[in-house]
């Protein structure tokens, strides 16, 4: 059942650099390099949308891959973000907005949206499996409906509007290639924390509680504890995901943060695999492209049938999405001698 | 691990290979269209895309001498996919005009998205809010569709004079379009002396009405209705399981062919409930006659008569292959000579002359209709009387209508 994998003993760190090889570099490189090469639409449109969907994805691969939780609620605790940054504030539809500074308003939207998050939590650690998904896709359509209907916090069906990233160091951060670095360096910071937390003692915990809690509560850990801990670090990086989300867009409504819209934060895990907090930016890469691109591949009466076709067929082929792909063709296609001597670890 | 390195190899060719080709070949014009192709409103965008393809073929796919080519956009009806499908038409495929959205906040959305793109020009599909150009307009969007407000013209007046209503109860869908409606009903209404003392909003597509309808008070001559599609069926006919016996008035989306055409006792409900908008189904002018006659030619899996989304986007795109013909295709630089084409455009559509203000929003025909049983046993929109040439301030002086304020739930009153 154990999936990810656990680094164990005092090798831990030498065995991280050893594994970090040349791969990640060149990774790190080519994401860097990336906006140099490609026009605005790529940078802005394509690649930031990849950073922040993949973010939220990242936030559910935490809870699923490690907690073995669920939550279909991530791109609500996002949402919450978003809407707390368009009311603490600024925005141009002339309800809420407190005009608070960015450097404000921001943090406080991610602490706003993590605190949600841990409230989700703690509703729904006493659930497992799909009574989980269950609790938490009723809280997501929940505040669907809450936001649509109340106009006094949230203004209904339009949402707010208007709302900018603040201009910092002579630079507008909704230019593309700023927006896209600020994107960038959250994903990556979010993602080393990912790797760092997984192999830390709290990661650990979160992932043997995972395996046996019953086992957990016997040697005196609190296990609902851990469990809600999870969802507010998961949180964290959802609420920043949140901000980007709504700076990207320019505005929040409730068709943002739609039921369908949450489905989609689960597809983008799944298709990209749970096992490794890449997964989530490669399922993510697949899902934007295919929403931007399929209409041109097969006109517009058909698209999301291709879109649907694609994400069946990944499933299909891999149950553990473009990740377990990737495992399955490895040894497969590397020679001999590249072959790693250790079996199962990635 | 080590592997990897190819999987980055891979990865960096796919995406150089999927990196777009911004040259522009000689001769073609590179036109965008958007609309609701996905999500509820699906099978009027499928319409309103007819209504351009029916433009485009009396135009042989030419306007001033140069070929167009047109690359279709999706959205569902939600703001962000409206502006996340014009951008990818604008910056990744590099449209150099753009026509559309079809619903009232994408059209918000998508005027604030073409203030940030100075060299492309933005030409409305059938979206109806209000404030898409009234207030704070881009200066590179057009609109030769009317607004959900001008719909309406004549239709408060006639409801209270020669219908008689002192007192309407209103029913509407929760966003900015049937706000605009009821806006546009209102200010008739209440000029000519009517009372609103109730106003429901209902979110799209709601299924359990009783709640409003408990909620419509018992002294009210008729209760105005701007739902559309399976909202306006539903709500009718659970109106009339509750017992309402007031008579309806309708926004210009409540009684269209698809709640005359179901069956049921709901149809008898609706005889005489008046109603107004862009078009009528069964207006007698050769022009109207012929693009029916047109449509139905071209499109056999079509609606039995066109609807107003395919006539709104049928017009705003003749009004941009006229202009283009105009300035021999000249859509260089920043559009100048195209824009100045395009505002002083005035032609005949099917329903009649249309032209420009000076926020670039269409002053045109509206059709008053009542629905009325023909000898077939069939409903239709009888015409009632045309209004020629609304303007947005529907007649108003510009000043005096601005301080009637931003159309919206709570605005206007008169209870």
């Amino acid at each position: 059942m154990s999936i990810t994998d656990i680094a164990t003993g005092p090798s831990a760190v030498d065995r991280f650099f050893q594994q970090l090889g040349a791969a990640p570099v060149i990774l790190a490189v080519a994401l860097i390099i990336y906006p140099l090469i490609v026009p605005g639409f790529f940078t802005f449109q394509i690649g930031g949308q990849i950073l922040i969907l993949g973010m939220i994805g990242l936030s559910l691969m935490v809870l699923a891959g490690y907690g073995g939780m669920v939550s279909l609620a991530q791109l609500t605790v996002a949402g919450i973000a978003g809407y707390g940054l368009a009311i603490f504030g600024i925005n141009s539809v002339g309800i809420m907005g407190f005009g608070w500074p960015w450097w404000i308003a921001a943090p406080m939207a991610i602490a706003l949206a993590a605190t949600a998050a841990a409230l989700i939590g703690l509703i729904s650690v006493r659930t497992s499996g799909i009574y989980t998904i269950m609790i938490t896709l009723a809280i997501a359509t929940a505040f669907y409906y809450f936001v649509n209907q109340n106009y006094t916090l949230f203004n209904g069906f339009s949402g707010y509007r208007g709302i900018q990233p603040p201009t910092l160091f002579g630079l507008y951060w909704r230019d593309p290639l700023p927006f896209y670095y600020l994107c960038l360096a959250s994903a990556a910071l979010a993602y080393g924390l990912v790797l760092y937390g997984a192999r830390s003692s709290f990661g650990l915990a979160l992932q043997a509680t995972r395996d046996n809690p019953r086992r957990m509560r016997a040697i005196g850990y609190n296990v609902t504890a851990i469990k809600v801990f999870a969802y507010f670090l998961a949180g964290l990086i959802a609420g920043t995901a949140g901000v980007l989300y709504v700076w990207f867009n320019g505005r929040i409504s409730p068709g943002t943060i739609s039921v369908a819209e949450s489905i989609g934060i689960l597809v983008i895990a799944v298709i990209g695999g749970l096992r490794h907090p890449i997964g989530p930016f490669l399922g993510a890469a697949v899902y934007v492209l295919m929403k931007t691109f399929a209409i041109d591949l097969i006109g517009a009466e058909r698209f999301n049938t291709l879109i649907g076709l694609v994400f069946l067929a990944i499933v299909f082929i891999s149950p553990d999405g473009i990740l377990g792909l990737w495992q399955r063709l490895k040894p497969h296609l590397a020679p001999t001698s590249l072959r790693p001597h250790h079996e199962g670890r990635d | 691990m080590k592997l990897h390195r190819r999987a980055l190899l891979a990865l960096t060719l796919a995406t150089s290979l999927i990196a777009p080709s911004v040259a522009m070949a000689d001769g073609t014009i590179k036109i965008g269209t958007l609309a609701t192709l996905e999500g509820p409103f699906t099978v009027l965008g499928q319409d309103s895309m007819r209504g351009v393809e029916l433009a485009l073929k009396e135009h042989n796919m030419m306007a001033g001498g140069m070929k167009l080519e047109i690359i279709q956009g999706s959205s569902d009806a939600s703001p962000d996919s409206a502006v996340k499908a014009a951008r990818k038409l604008v910056e990744q495929d590099g449209v150099q005009i753009l026509i559309g959205p079809l619903s009232g906040d994408e059209g918000l959305a998508v005027k604030d998205y073409a203030k940030t793109q100075p060299n492309v020009t933005f030409v409305n599909g059938t979206s109806a809010a209000q404030d898409t150009t009234l207030r704070d307009p881009a200066p590179n969007f057009f609109r030769f569709s009317t607004d959900g407000a001008q719909w309406m013209a004549g239709l408060g007046e006639y409801a209270f004079t020669t219908k008689g209503y002192k007192k309407a109860a209103v029913v509407a869908e929760d966003y900015s379009f049937p706000y605009t409606q009821v806006f546009g009903f209102m200010a008739g209404f209440c000029k000519a002396g009517g009372k609103v003392p109730s106003k429901s909003w209902v979110p799209i597509g709601n299924k359990d009405f009783s709640s409003v309808i408990a909620s419509i008070p018992d002294d009210v001559d008729a209760v105005y209705v701007a739902l559309g599609g399976a909202d306006a069926v539903n709500f009718l006919t659970q109106y009339q399981q509750a017992g309402g016996s007031a008579p309806l008035i309708g926004g210009s989306i409540t009684v269209d062919q698809t709640v005359l055409g179901s069956e049921g006792k709901t149809k008898d409900v609706v005889i005489g409930t008046p109603s107004a908008g862009p078009i009528s189904d069964t207006d007698d002018s050769p022009a109207w006659k012929k693009f029916v006659a047109d449509y139905k030619a071209a499109f056999a899996d079509g609606f039995p008569s066109p609807s107003l989304f395919a006539h709104g986007y049928y017009v705003n795109t003749t009004a941009v292959l006229l202009a283009l013909d105009q300035v021999k295709g000249d859509v260089s630089g920043d559009q100048a000579k195209f824009r100045e084409a395009l505002a002083k455009l005035s032609f005949d559509t099917p329903t009649g002359k249309v032209s420009l203000d000076k926020n670039r929003n269409a002053i045109a025909d509206i059709y008053l209709t009542e629905v009325t049983k023909l000898d077939d046993g069939k409903l239709y929109n009888k015409v009632v009387k045309v209004v020629p040439q609304v303007n947005q301030t529907l007649g108003m002086d510009e000043a005096e209508f601005l301080k009637l304020g931003v159309v919206g739930r709570d605005n206007p009153a008169c209870p």
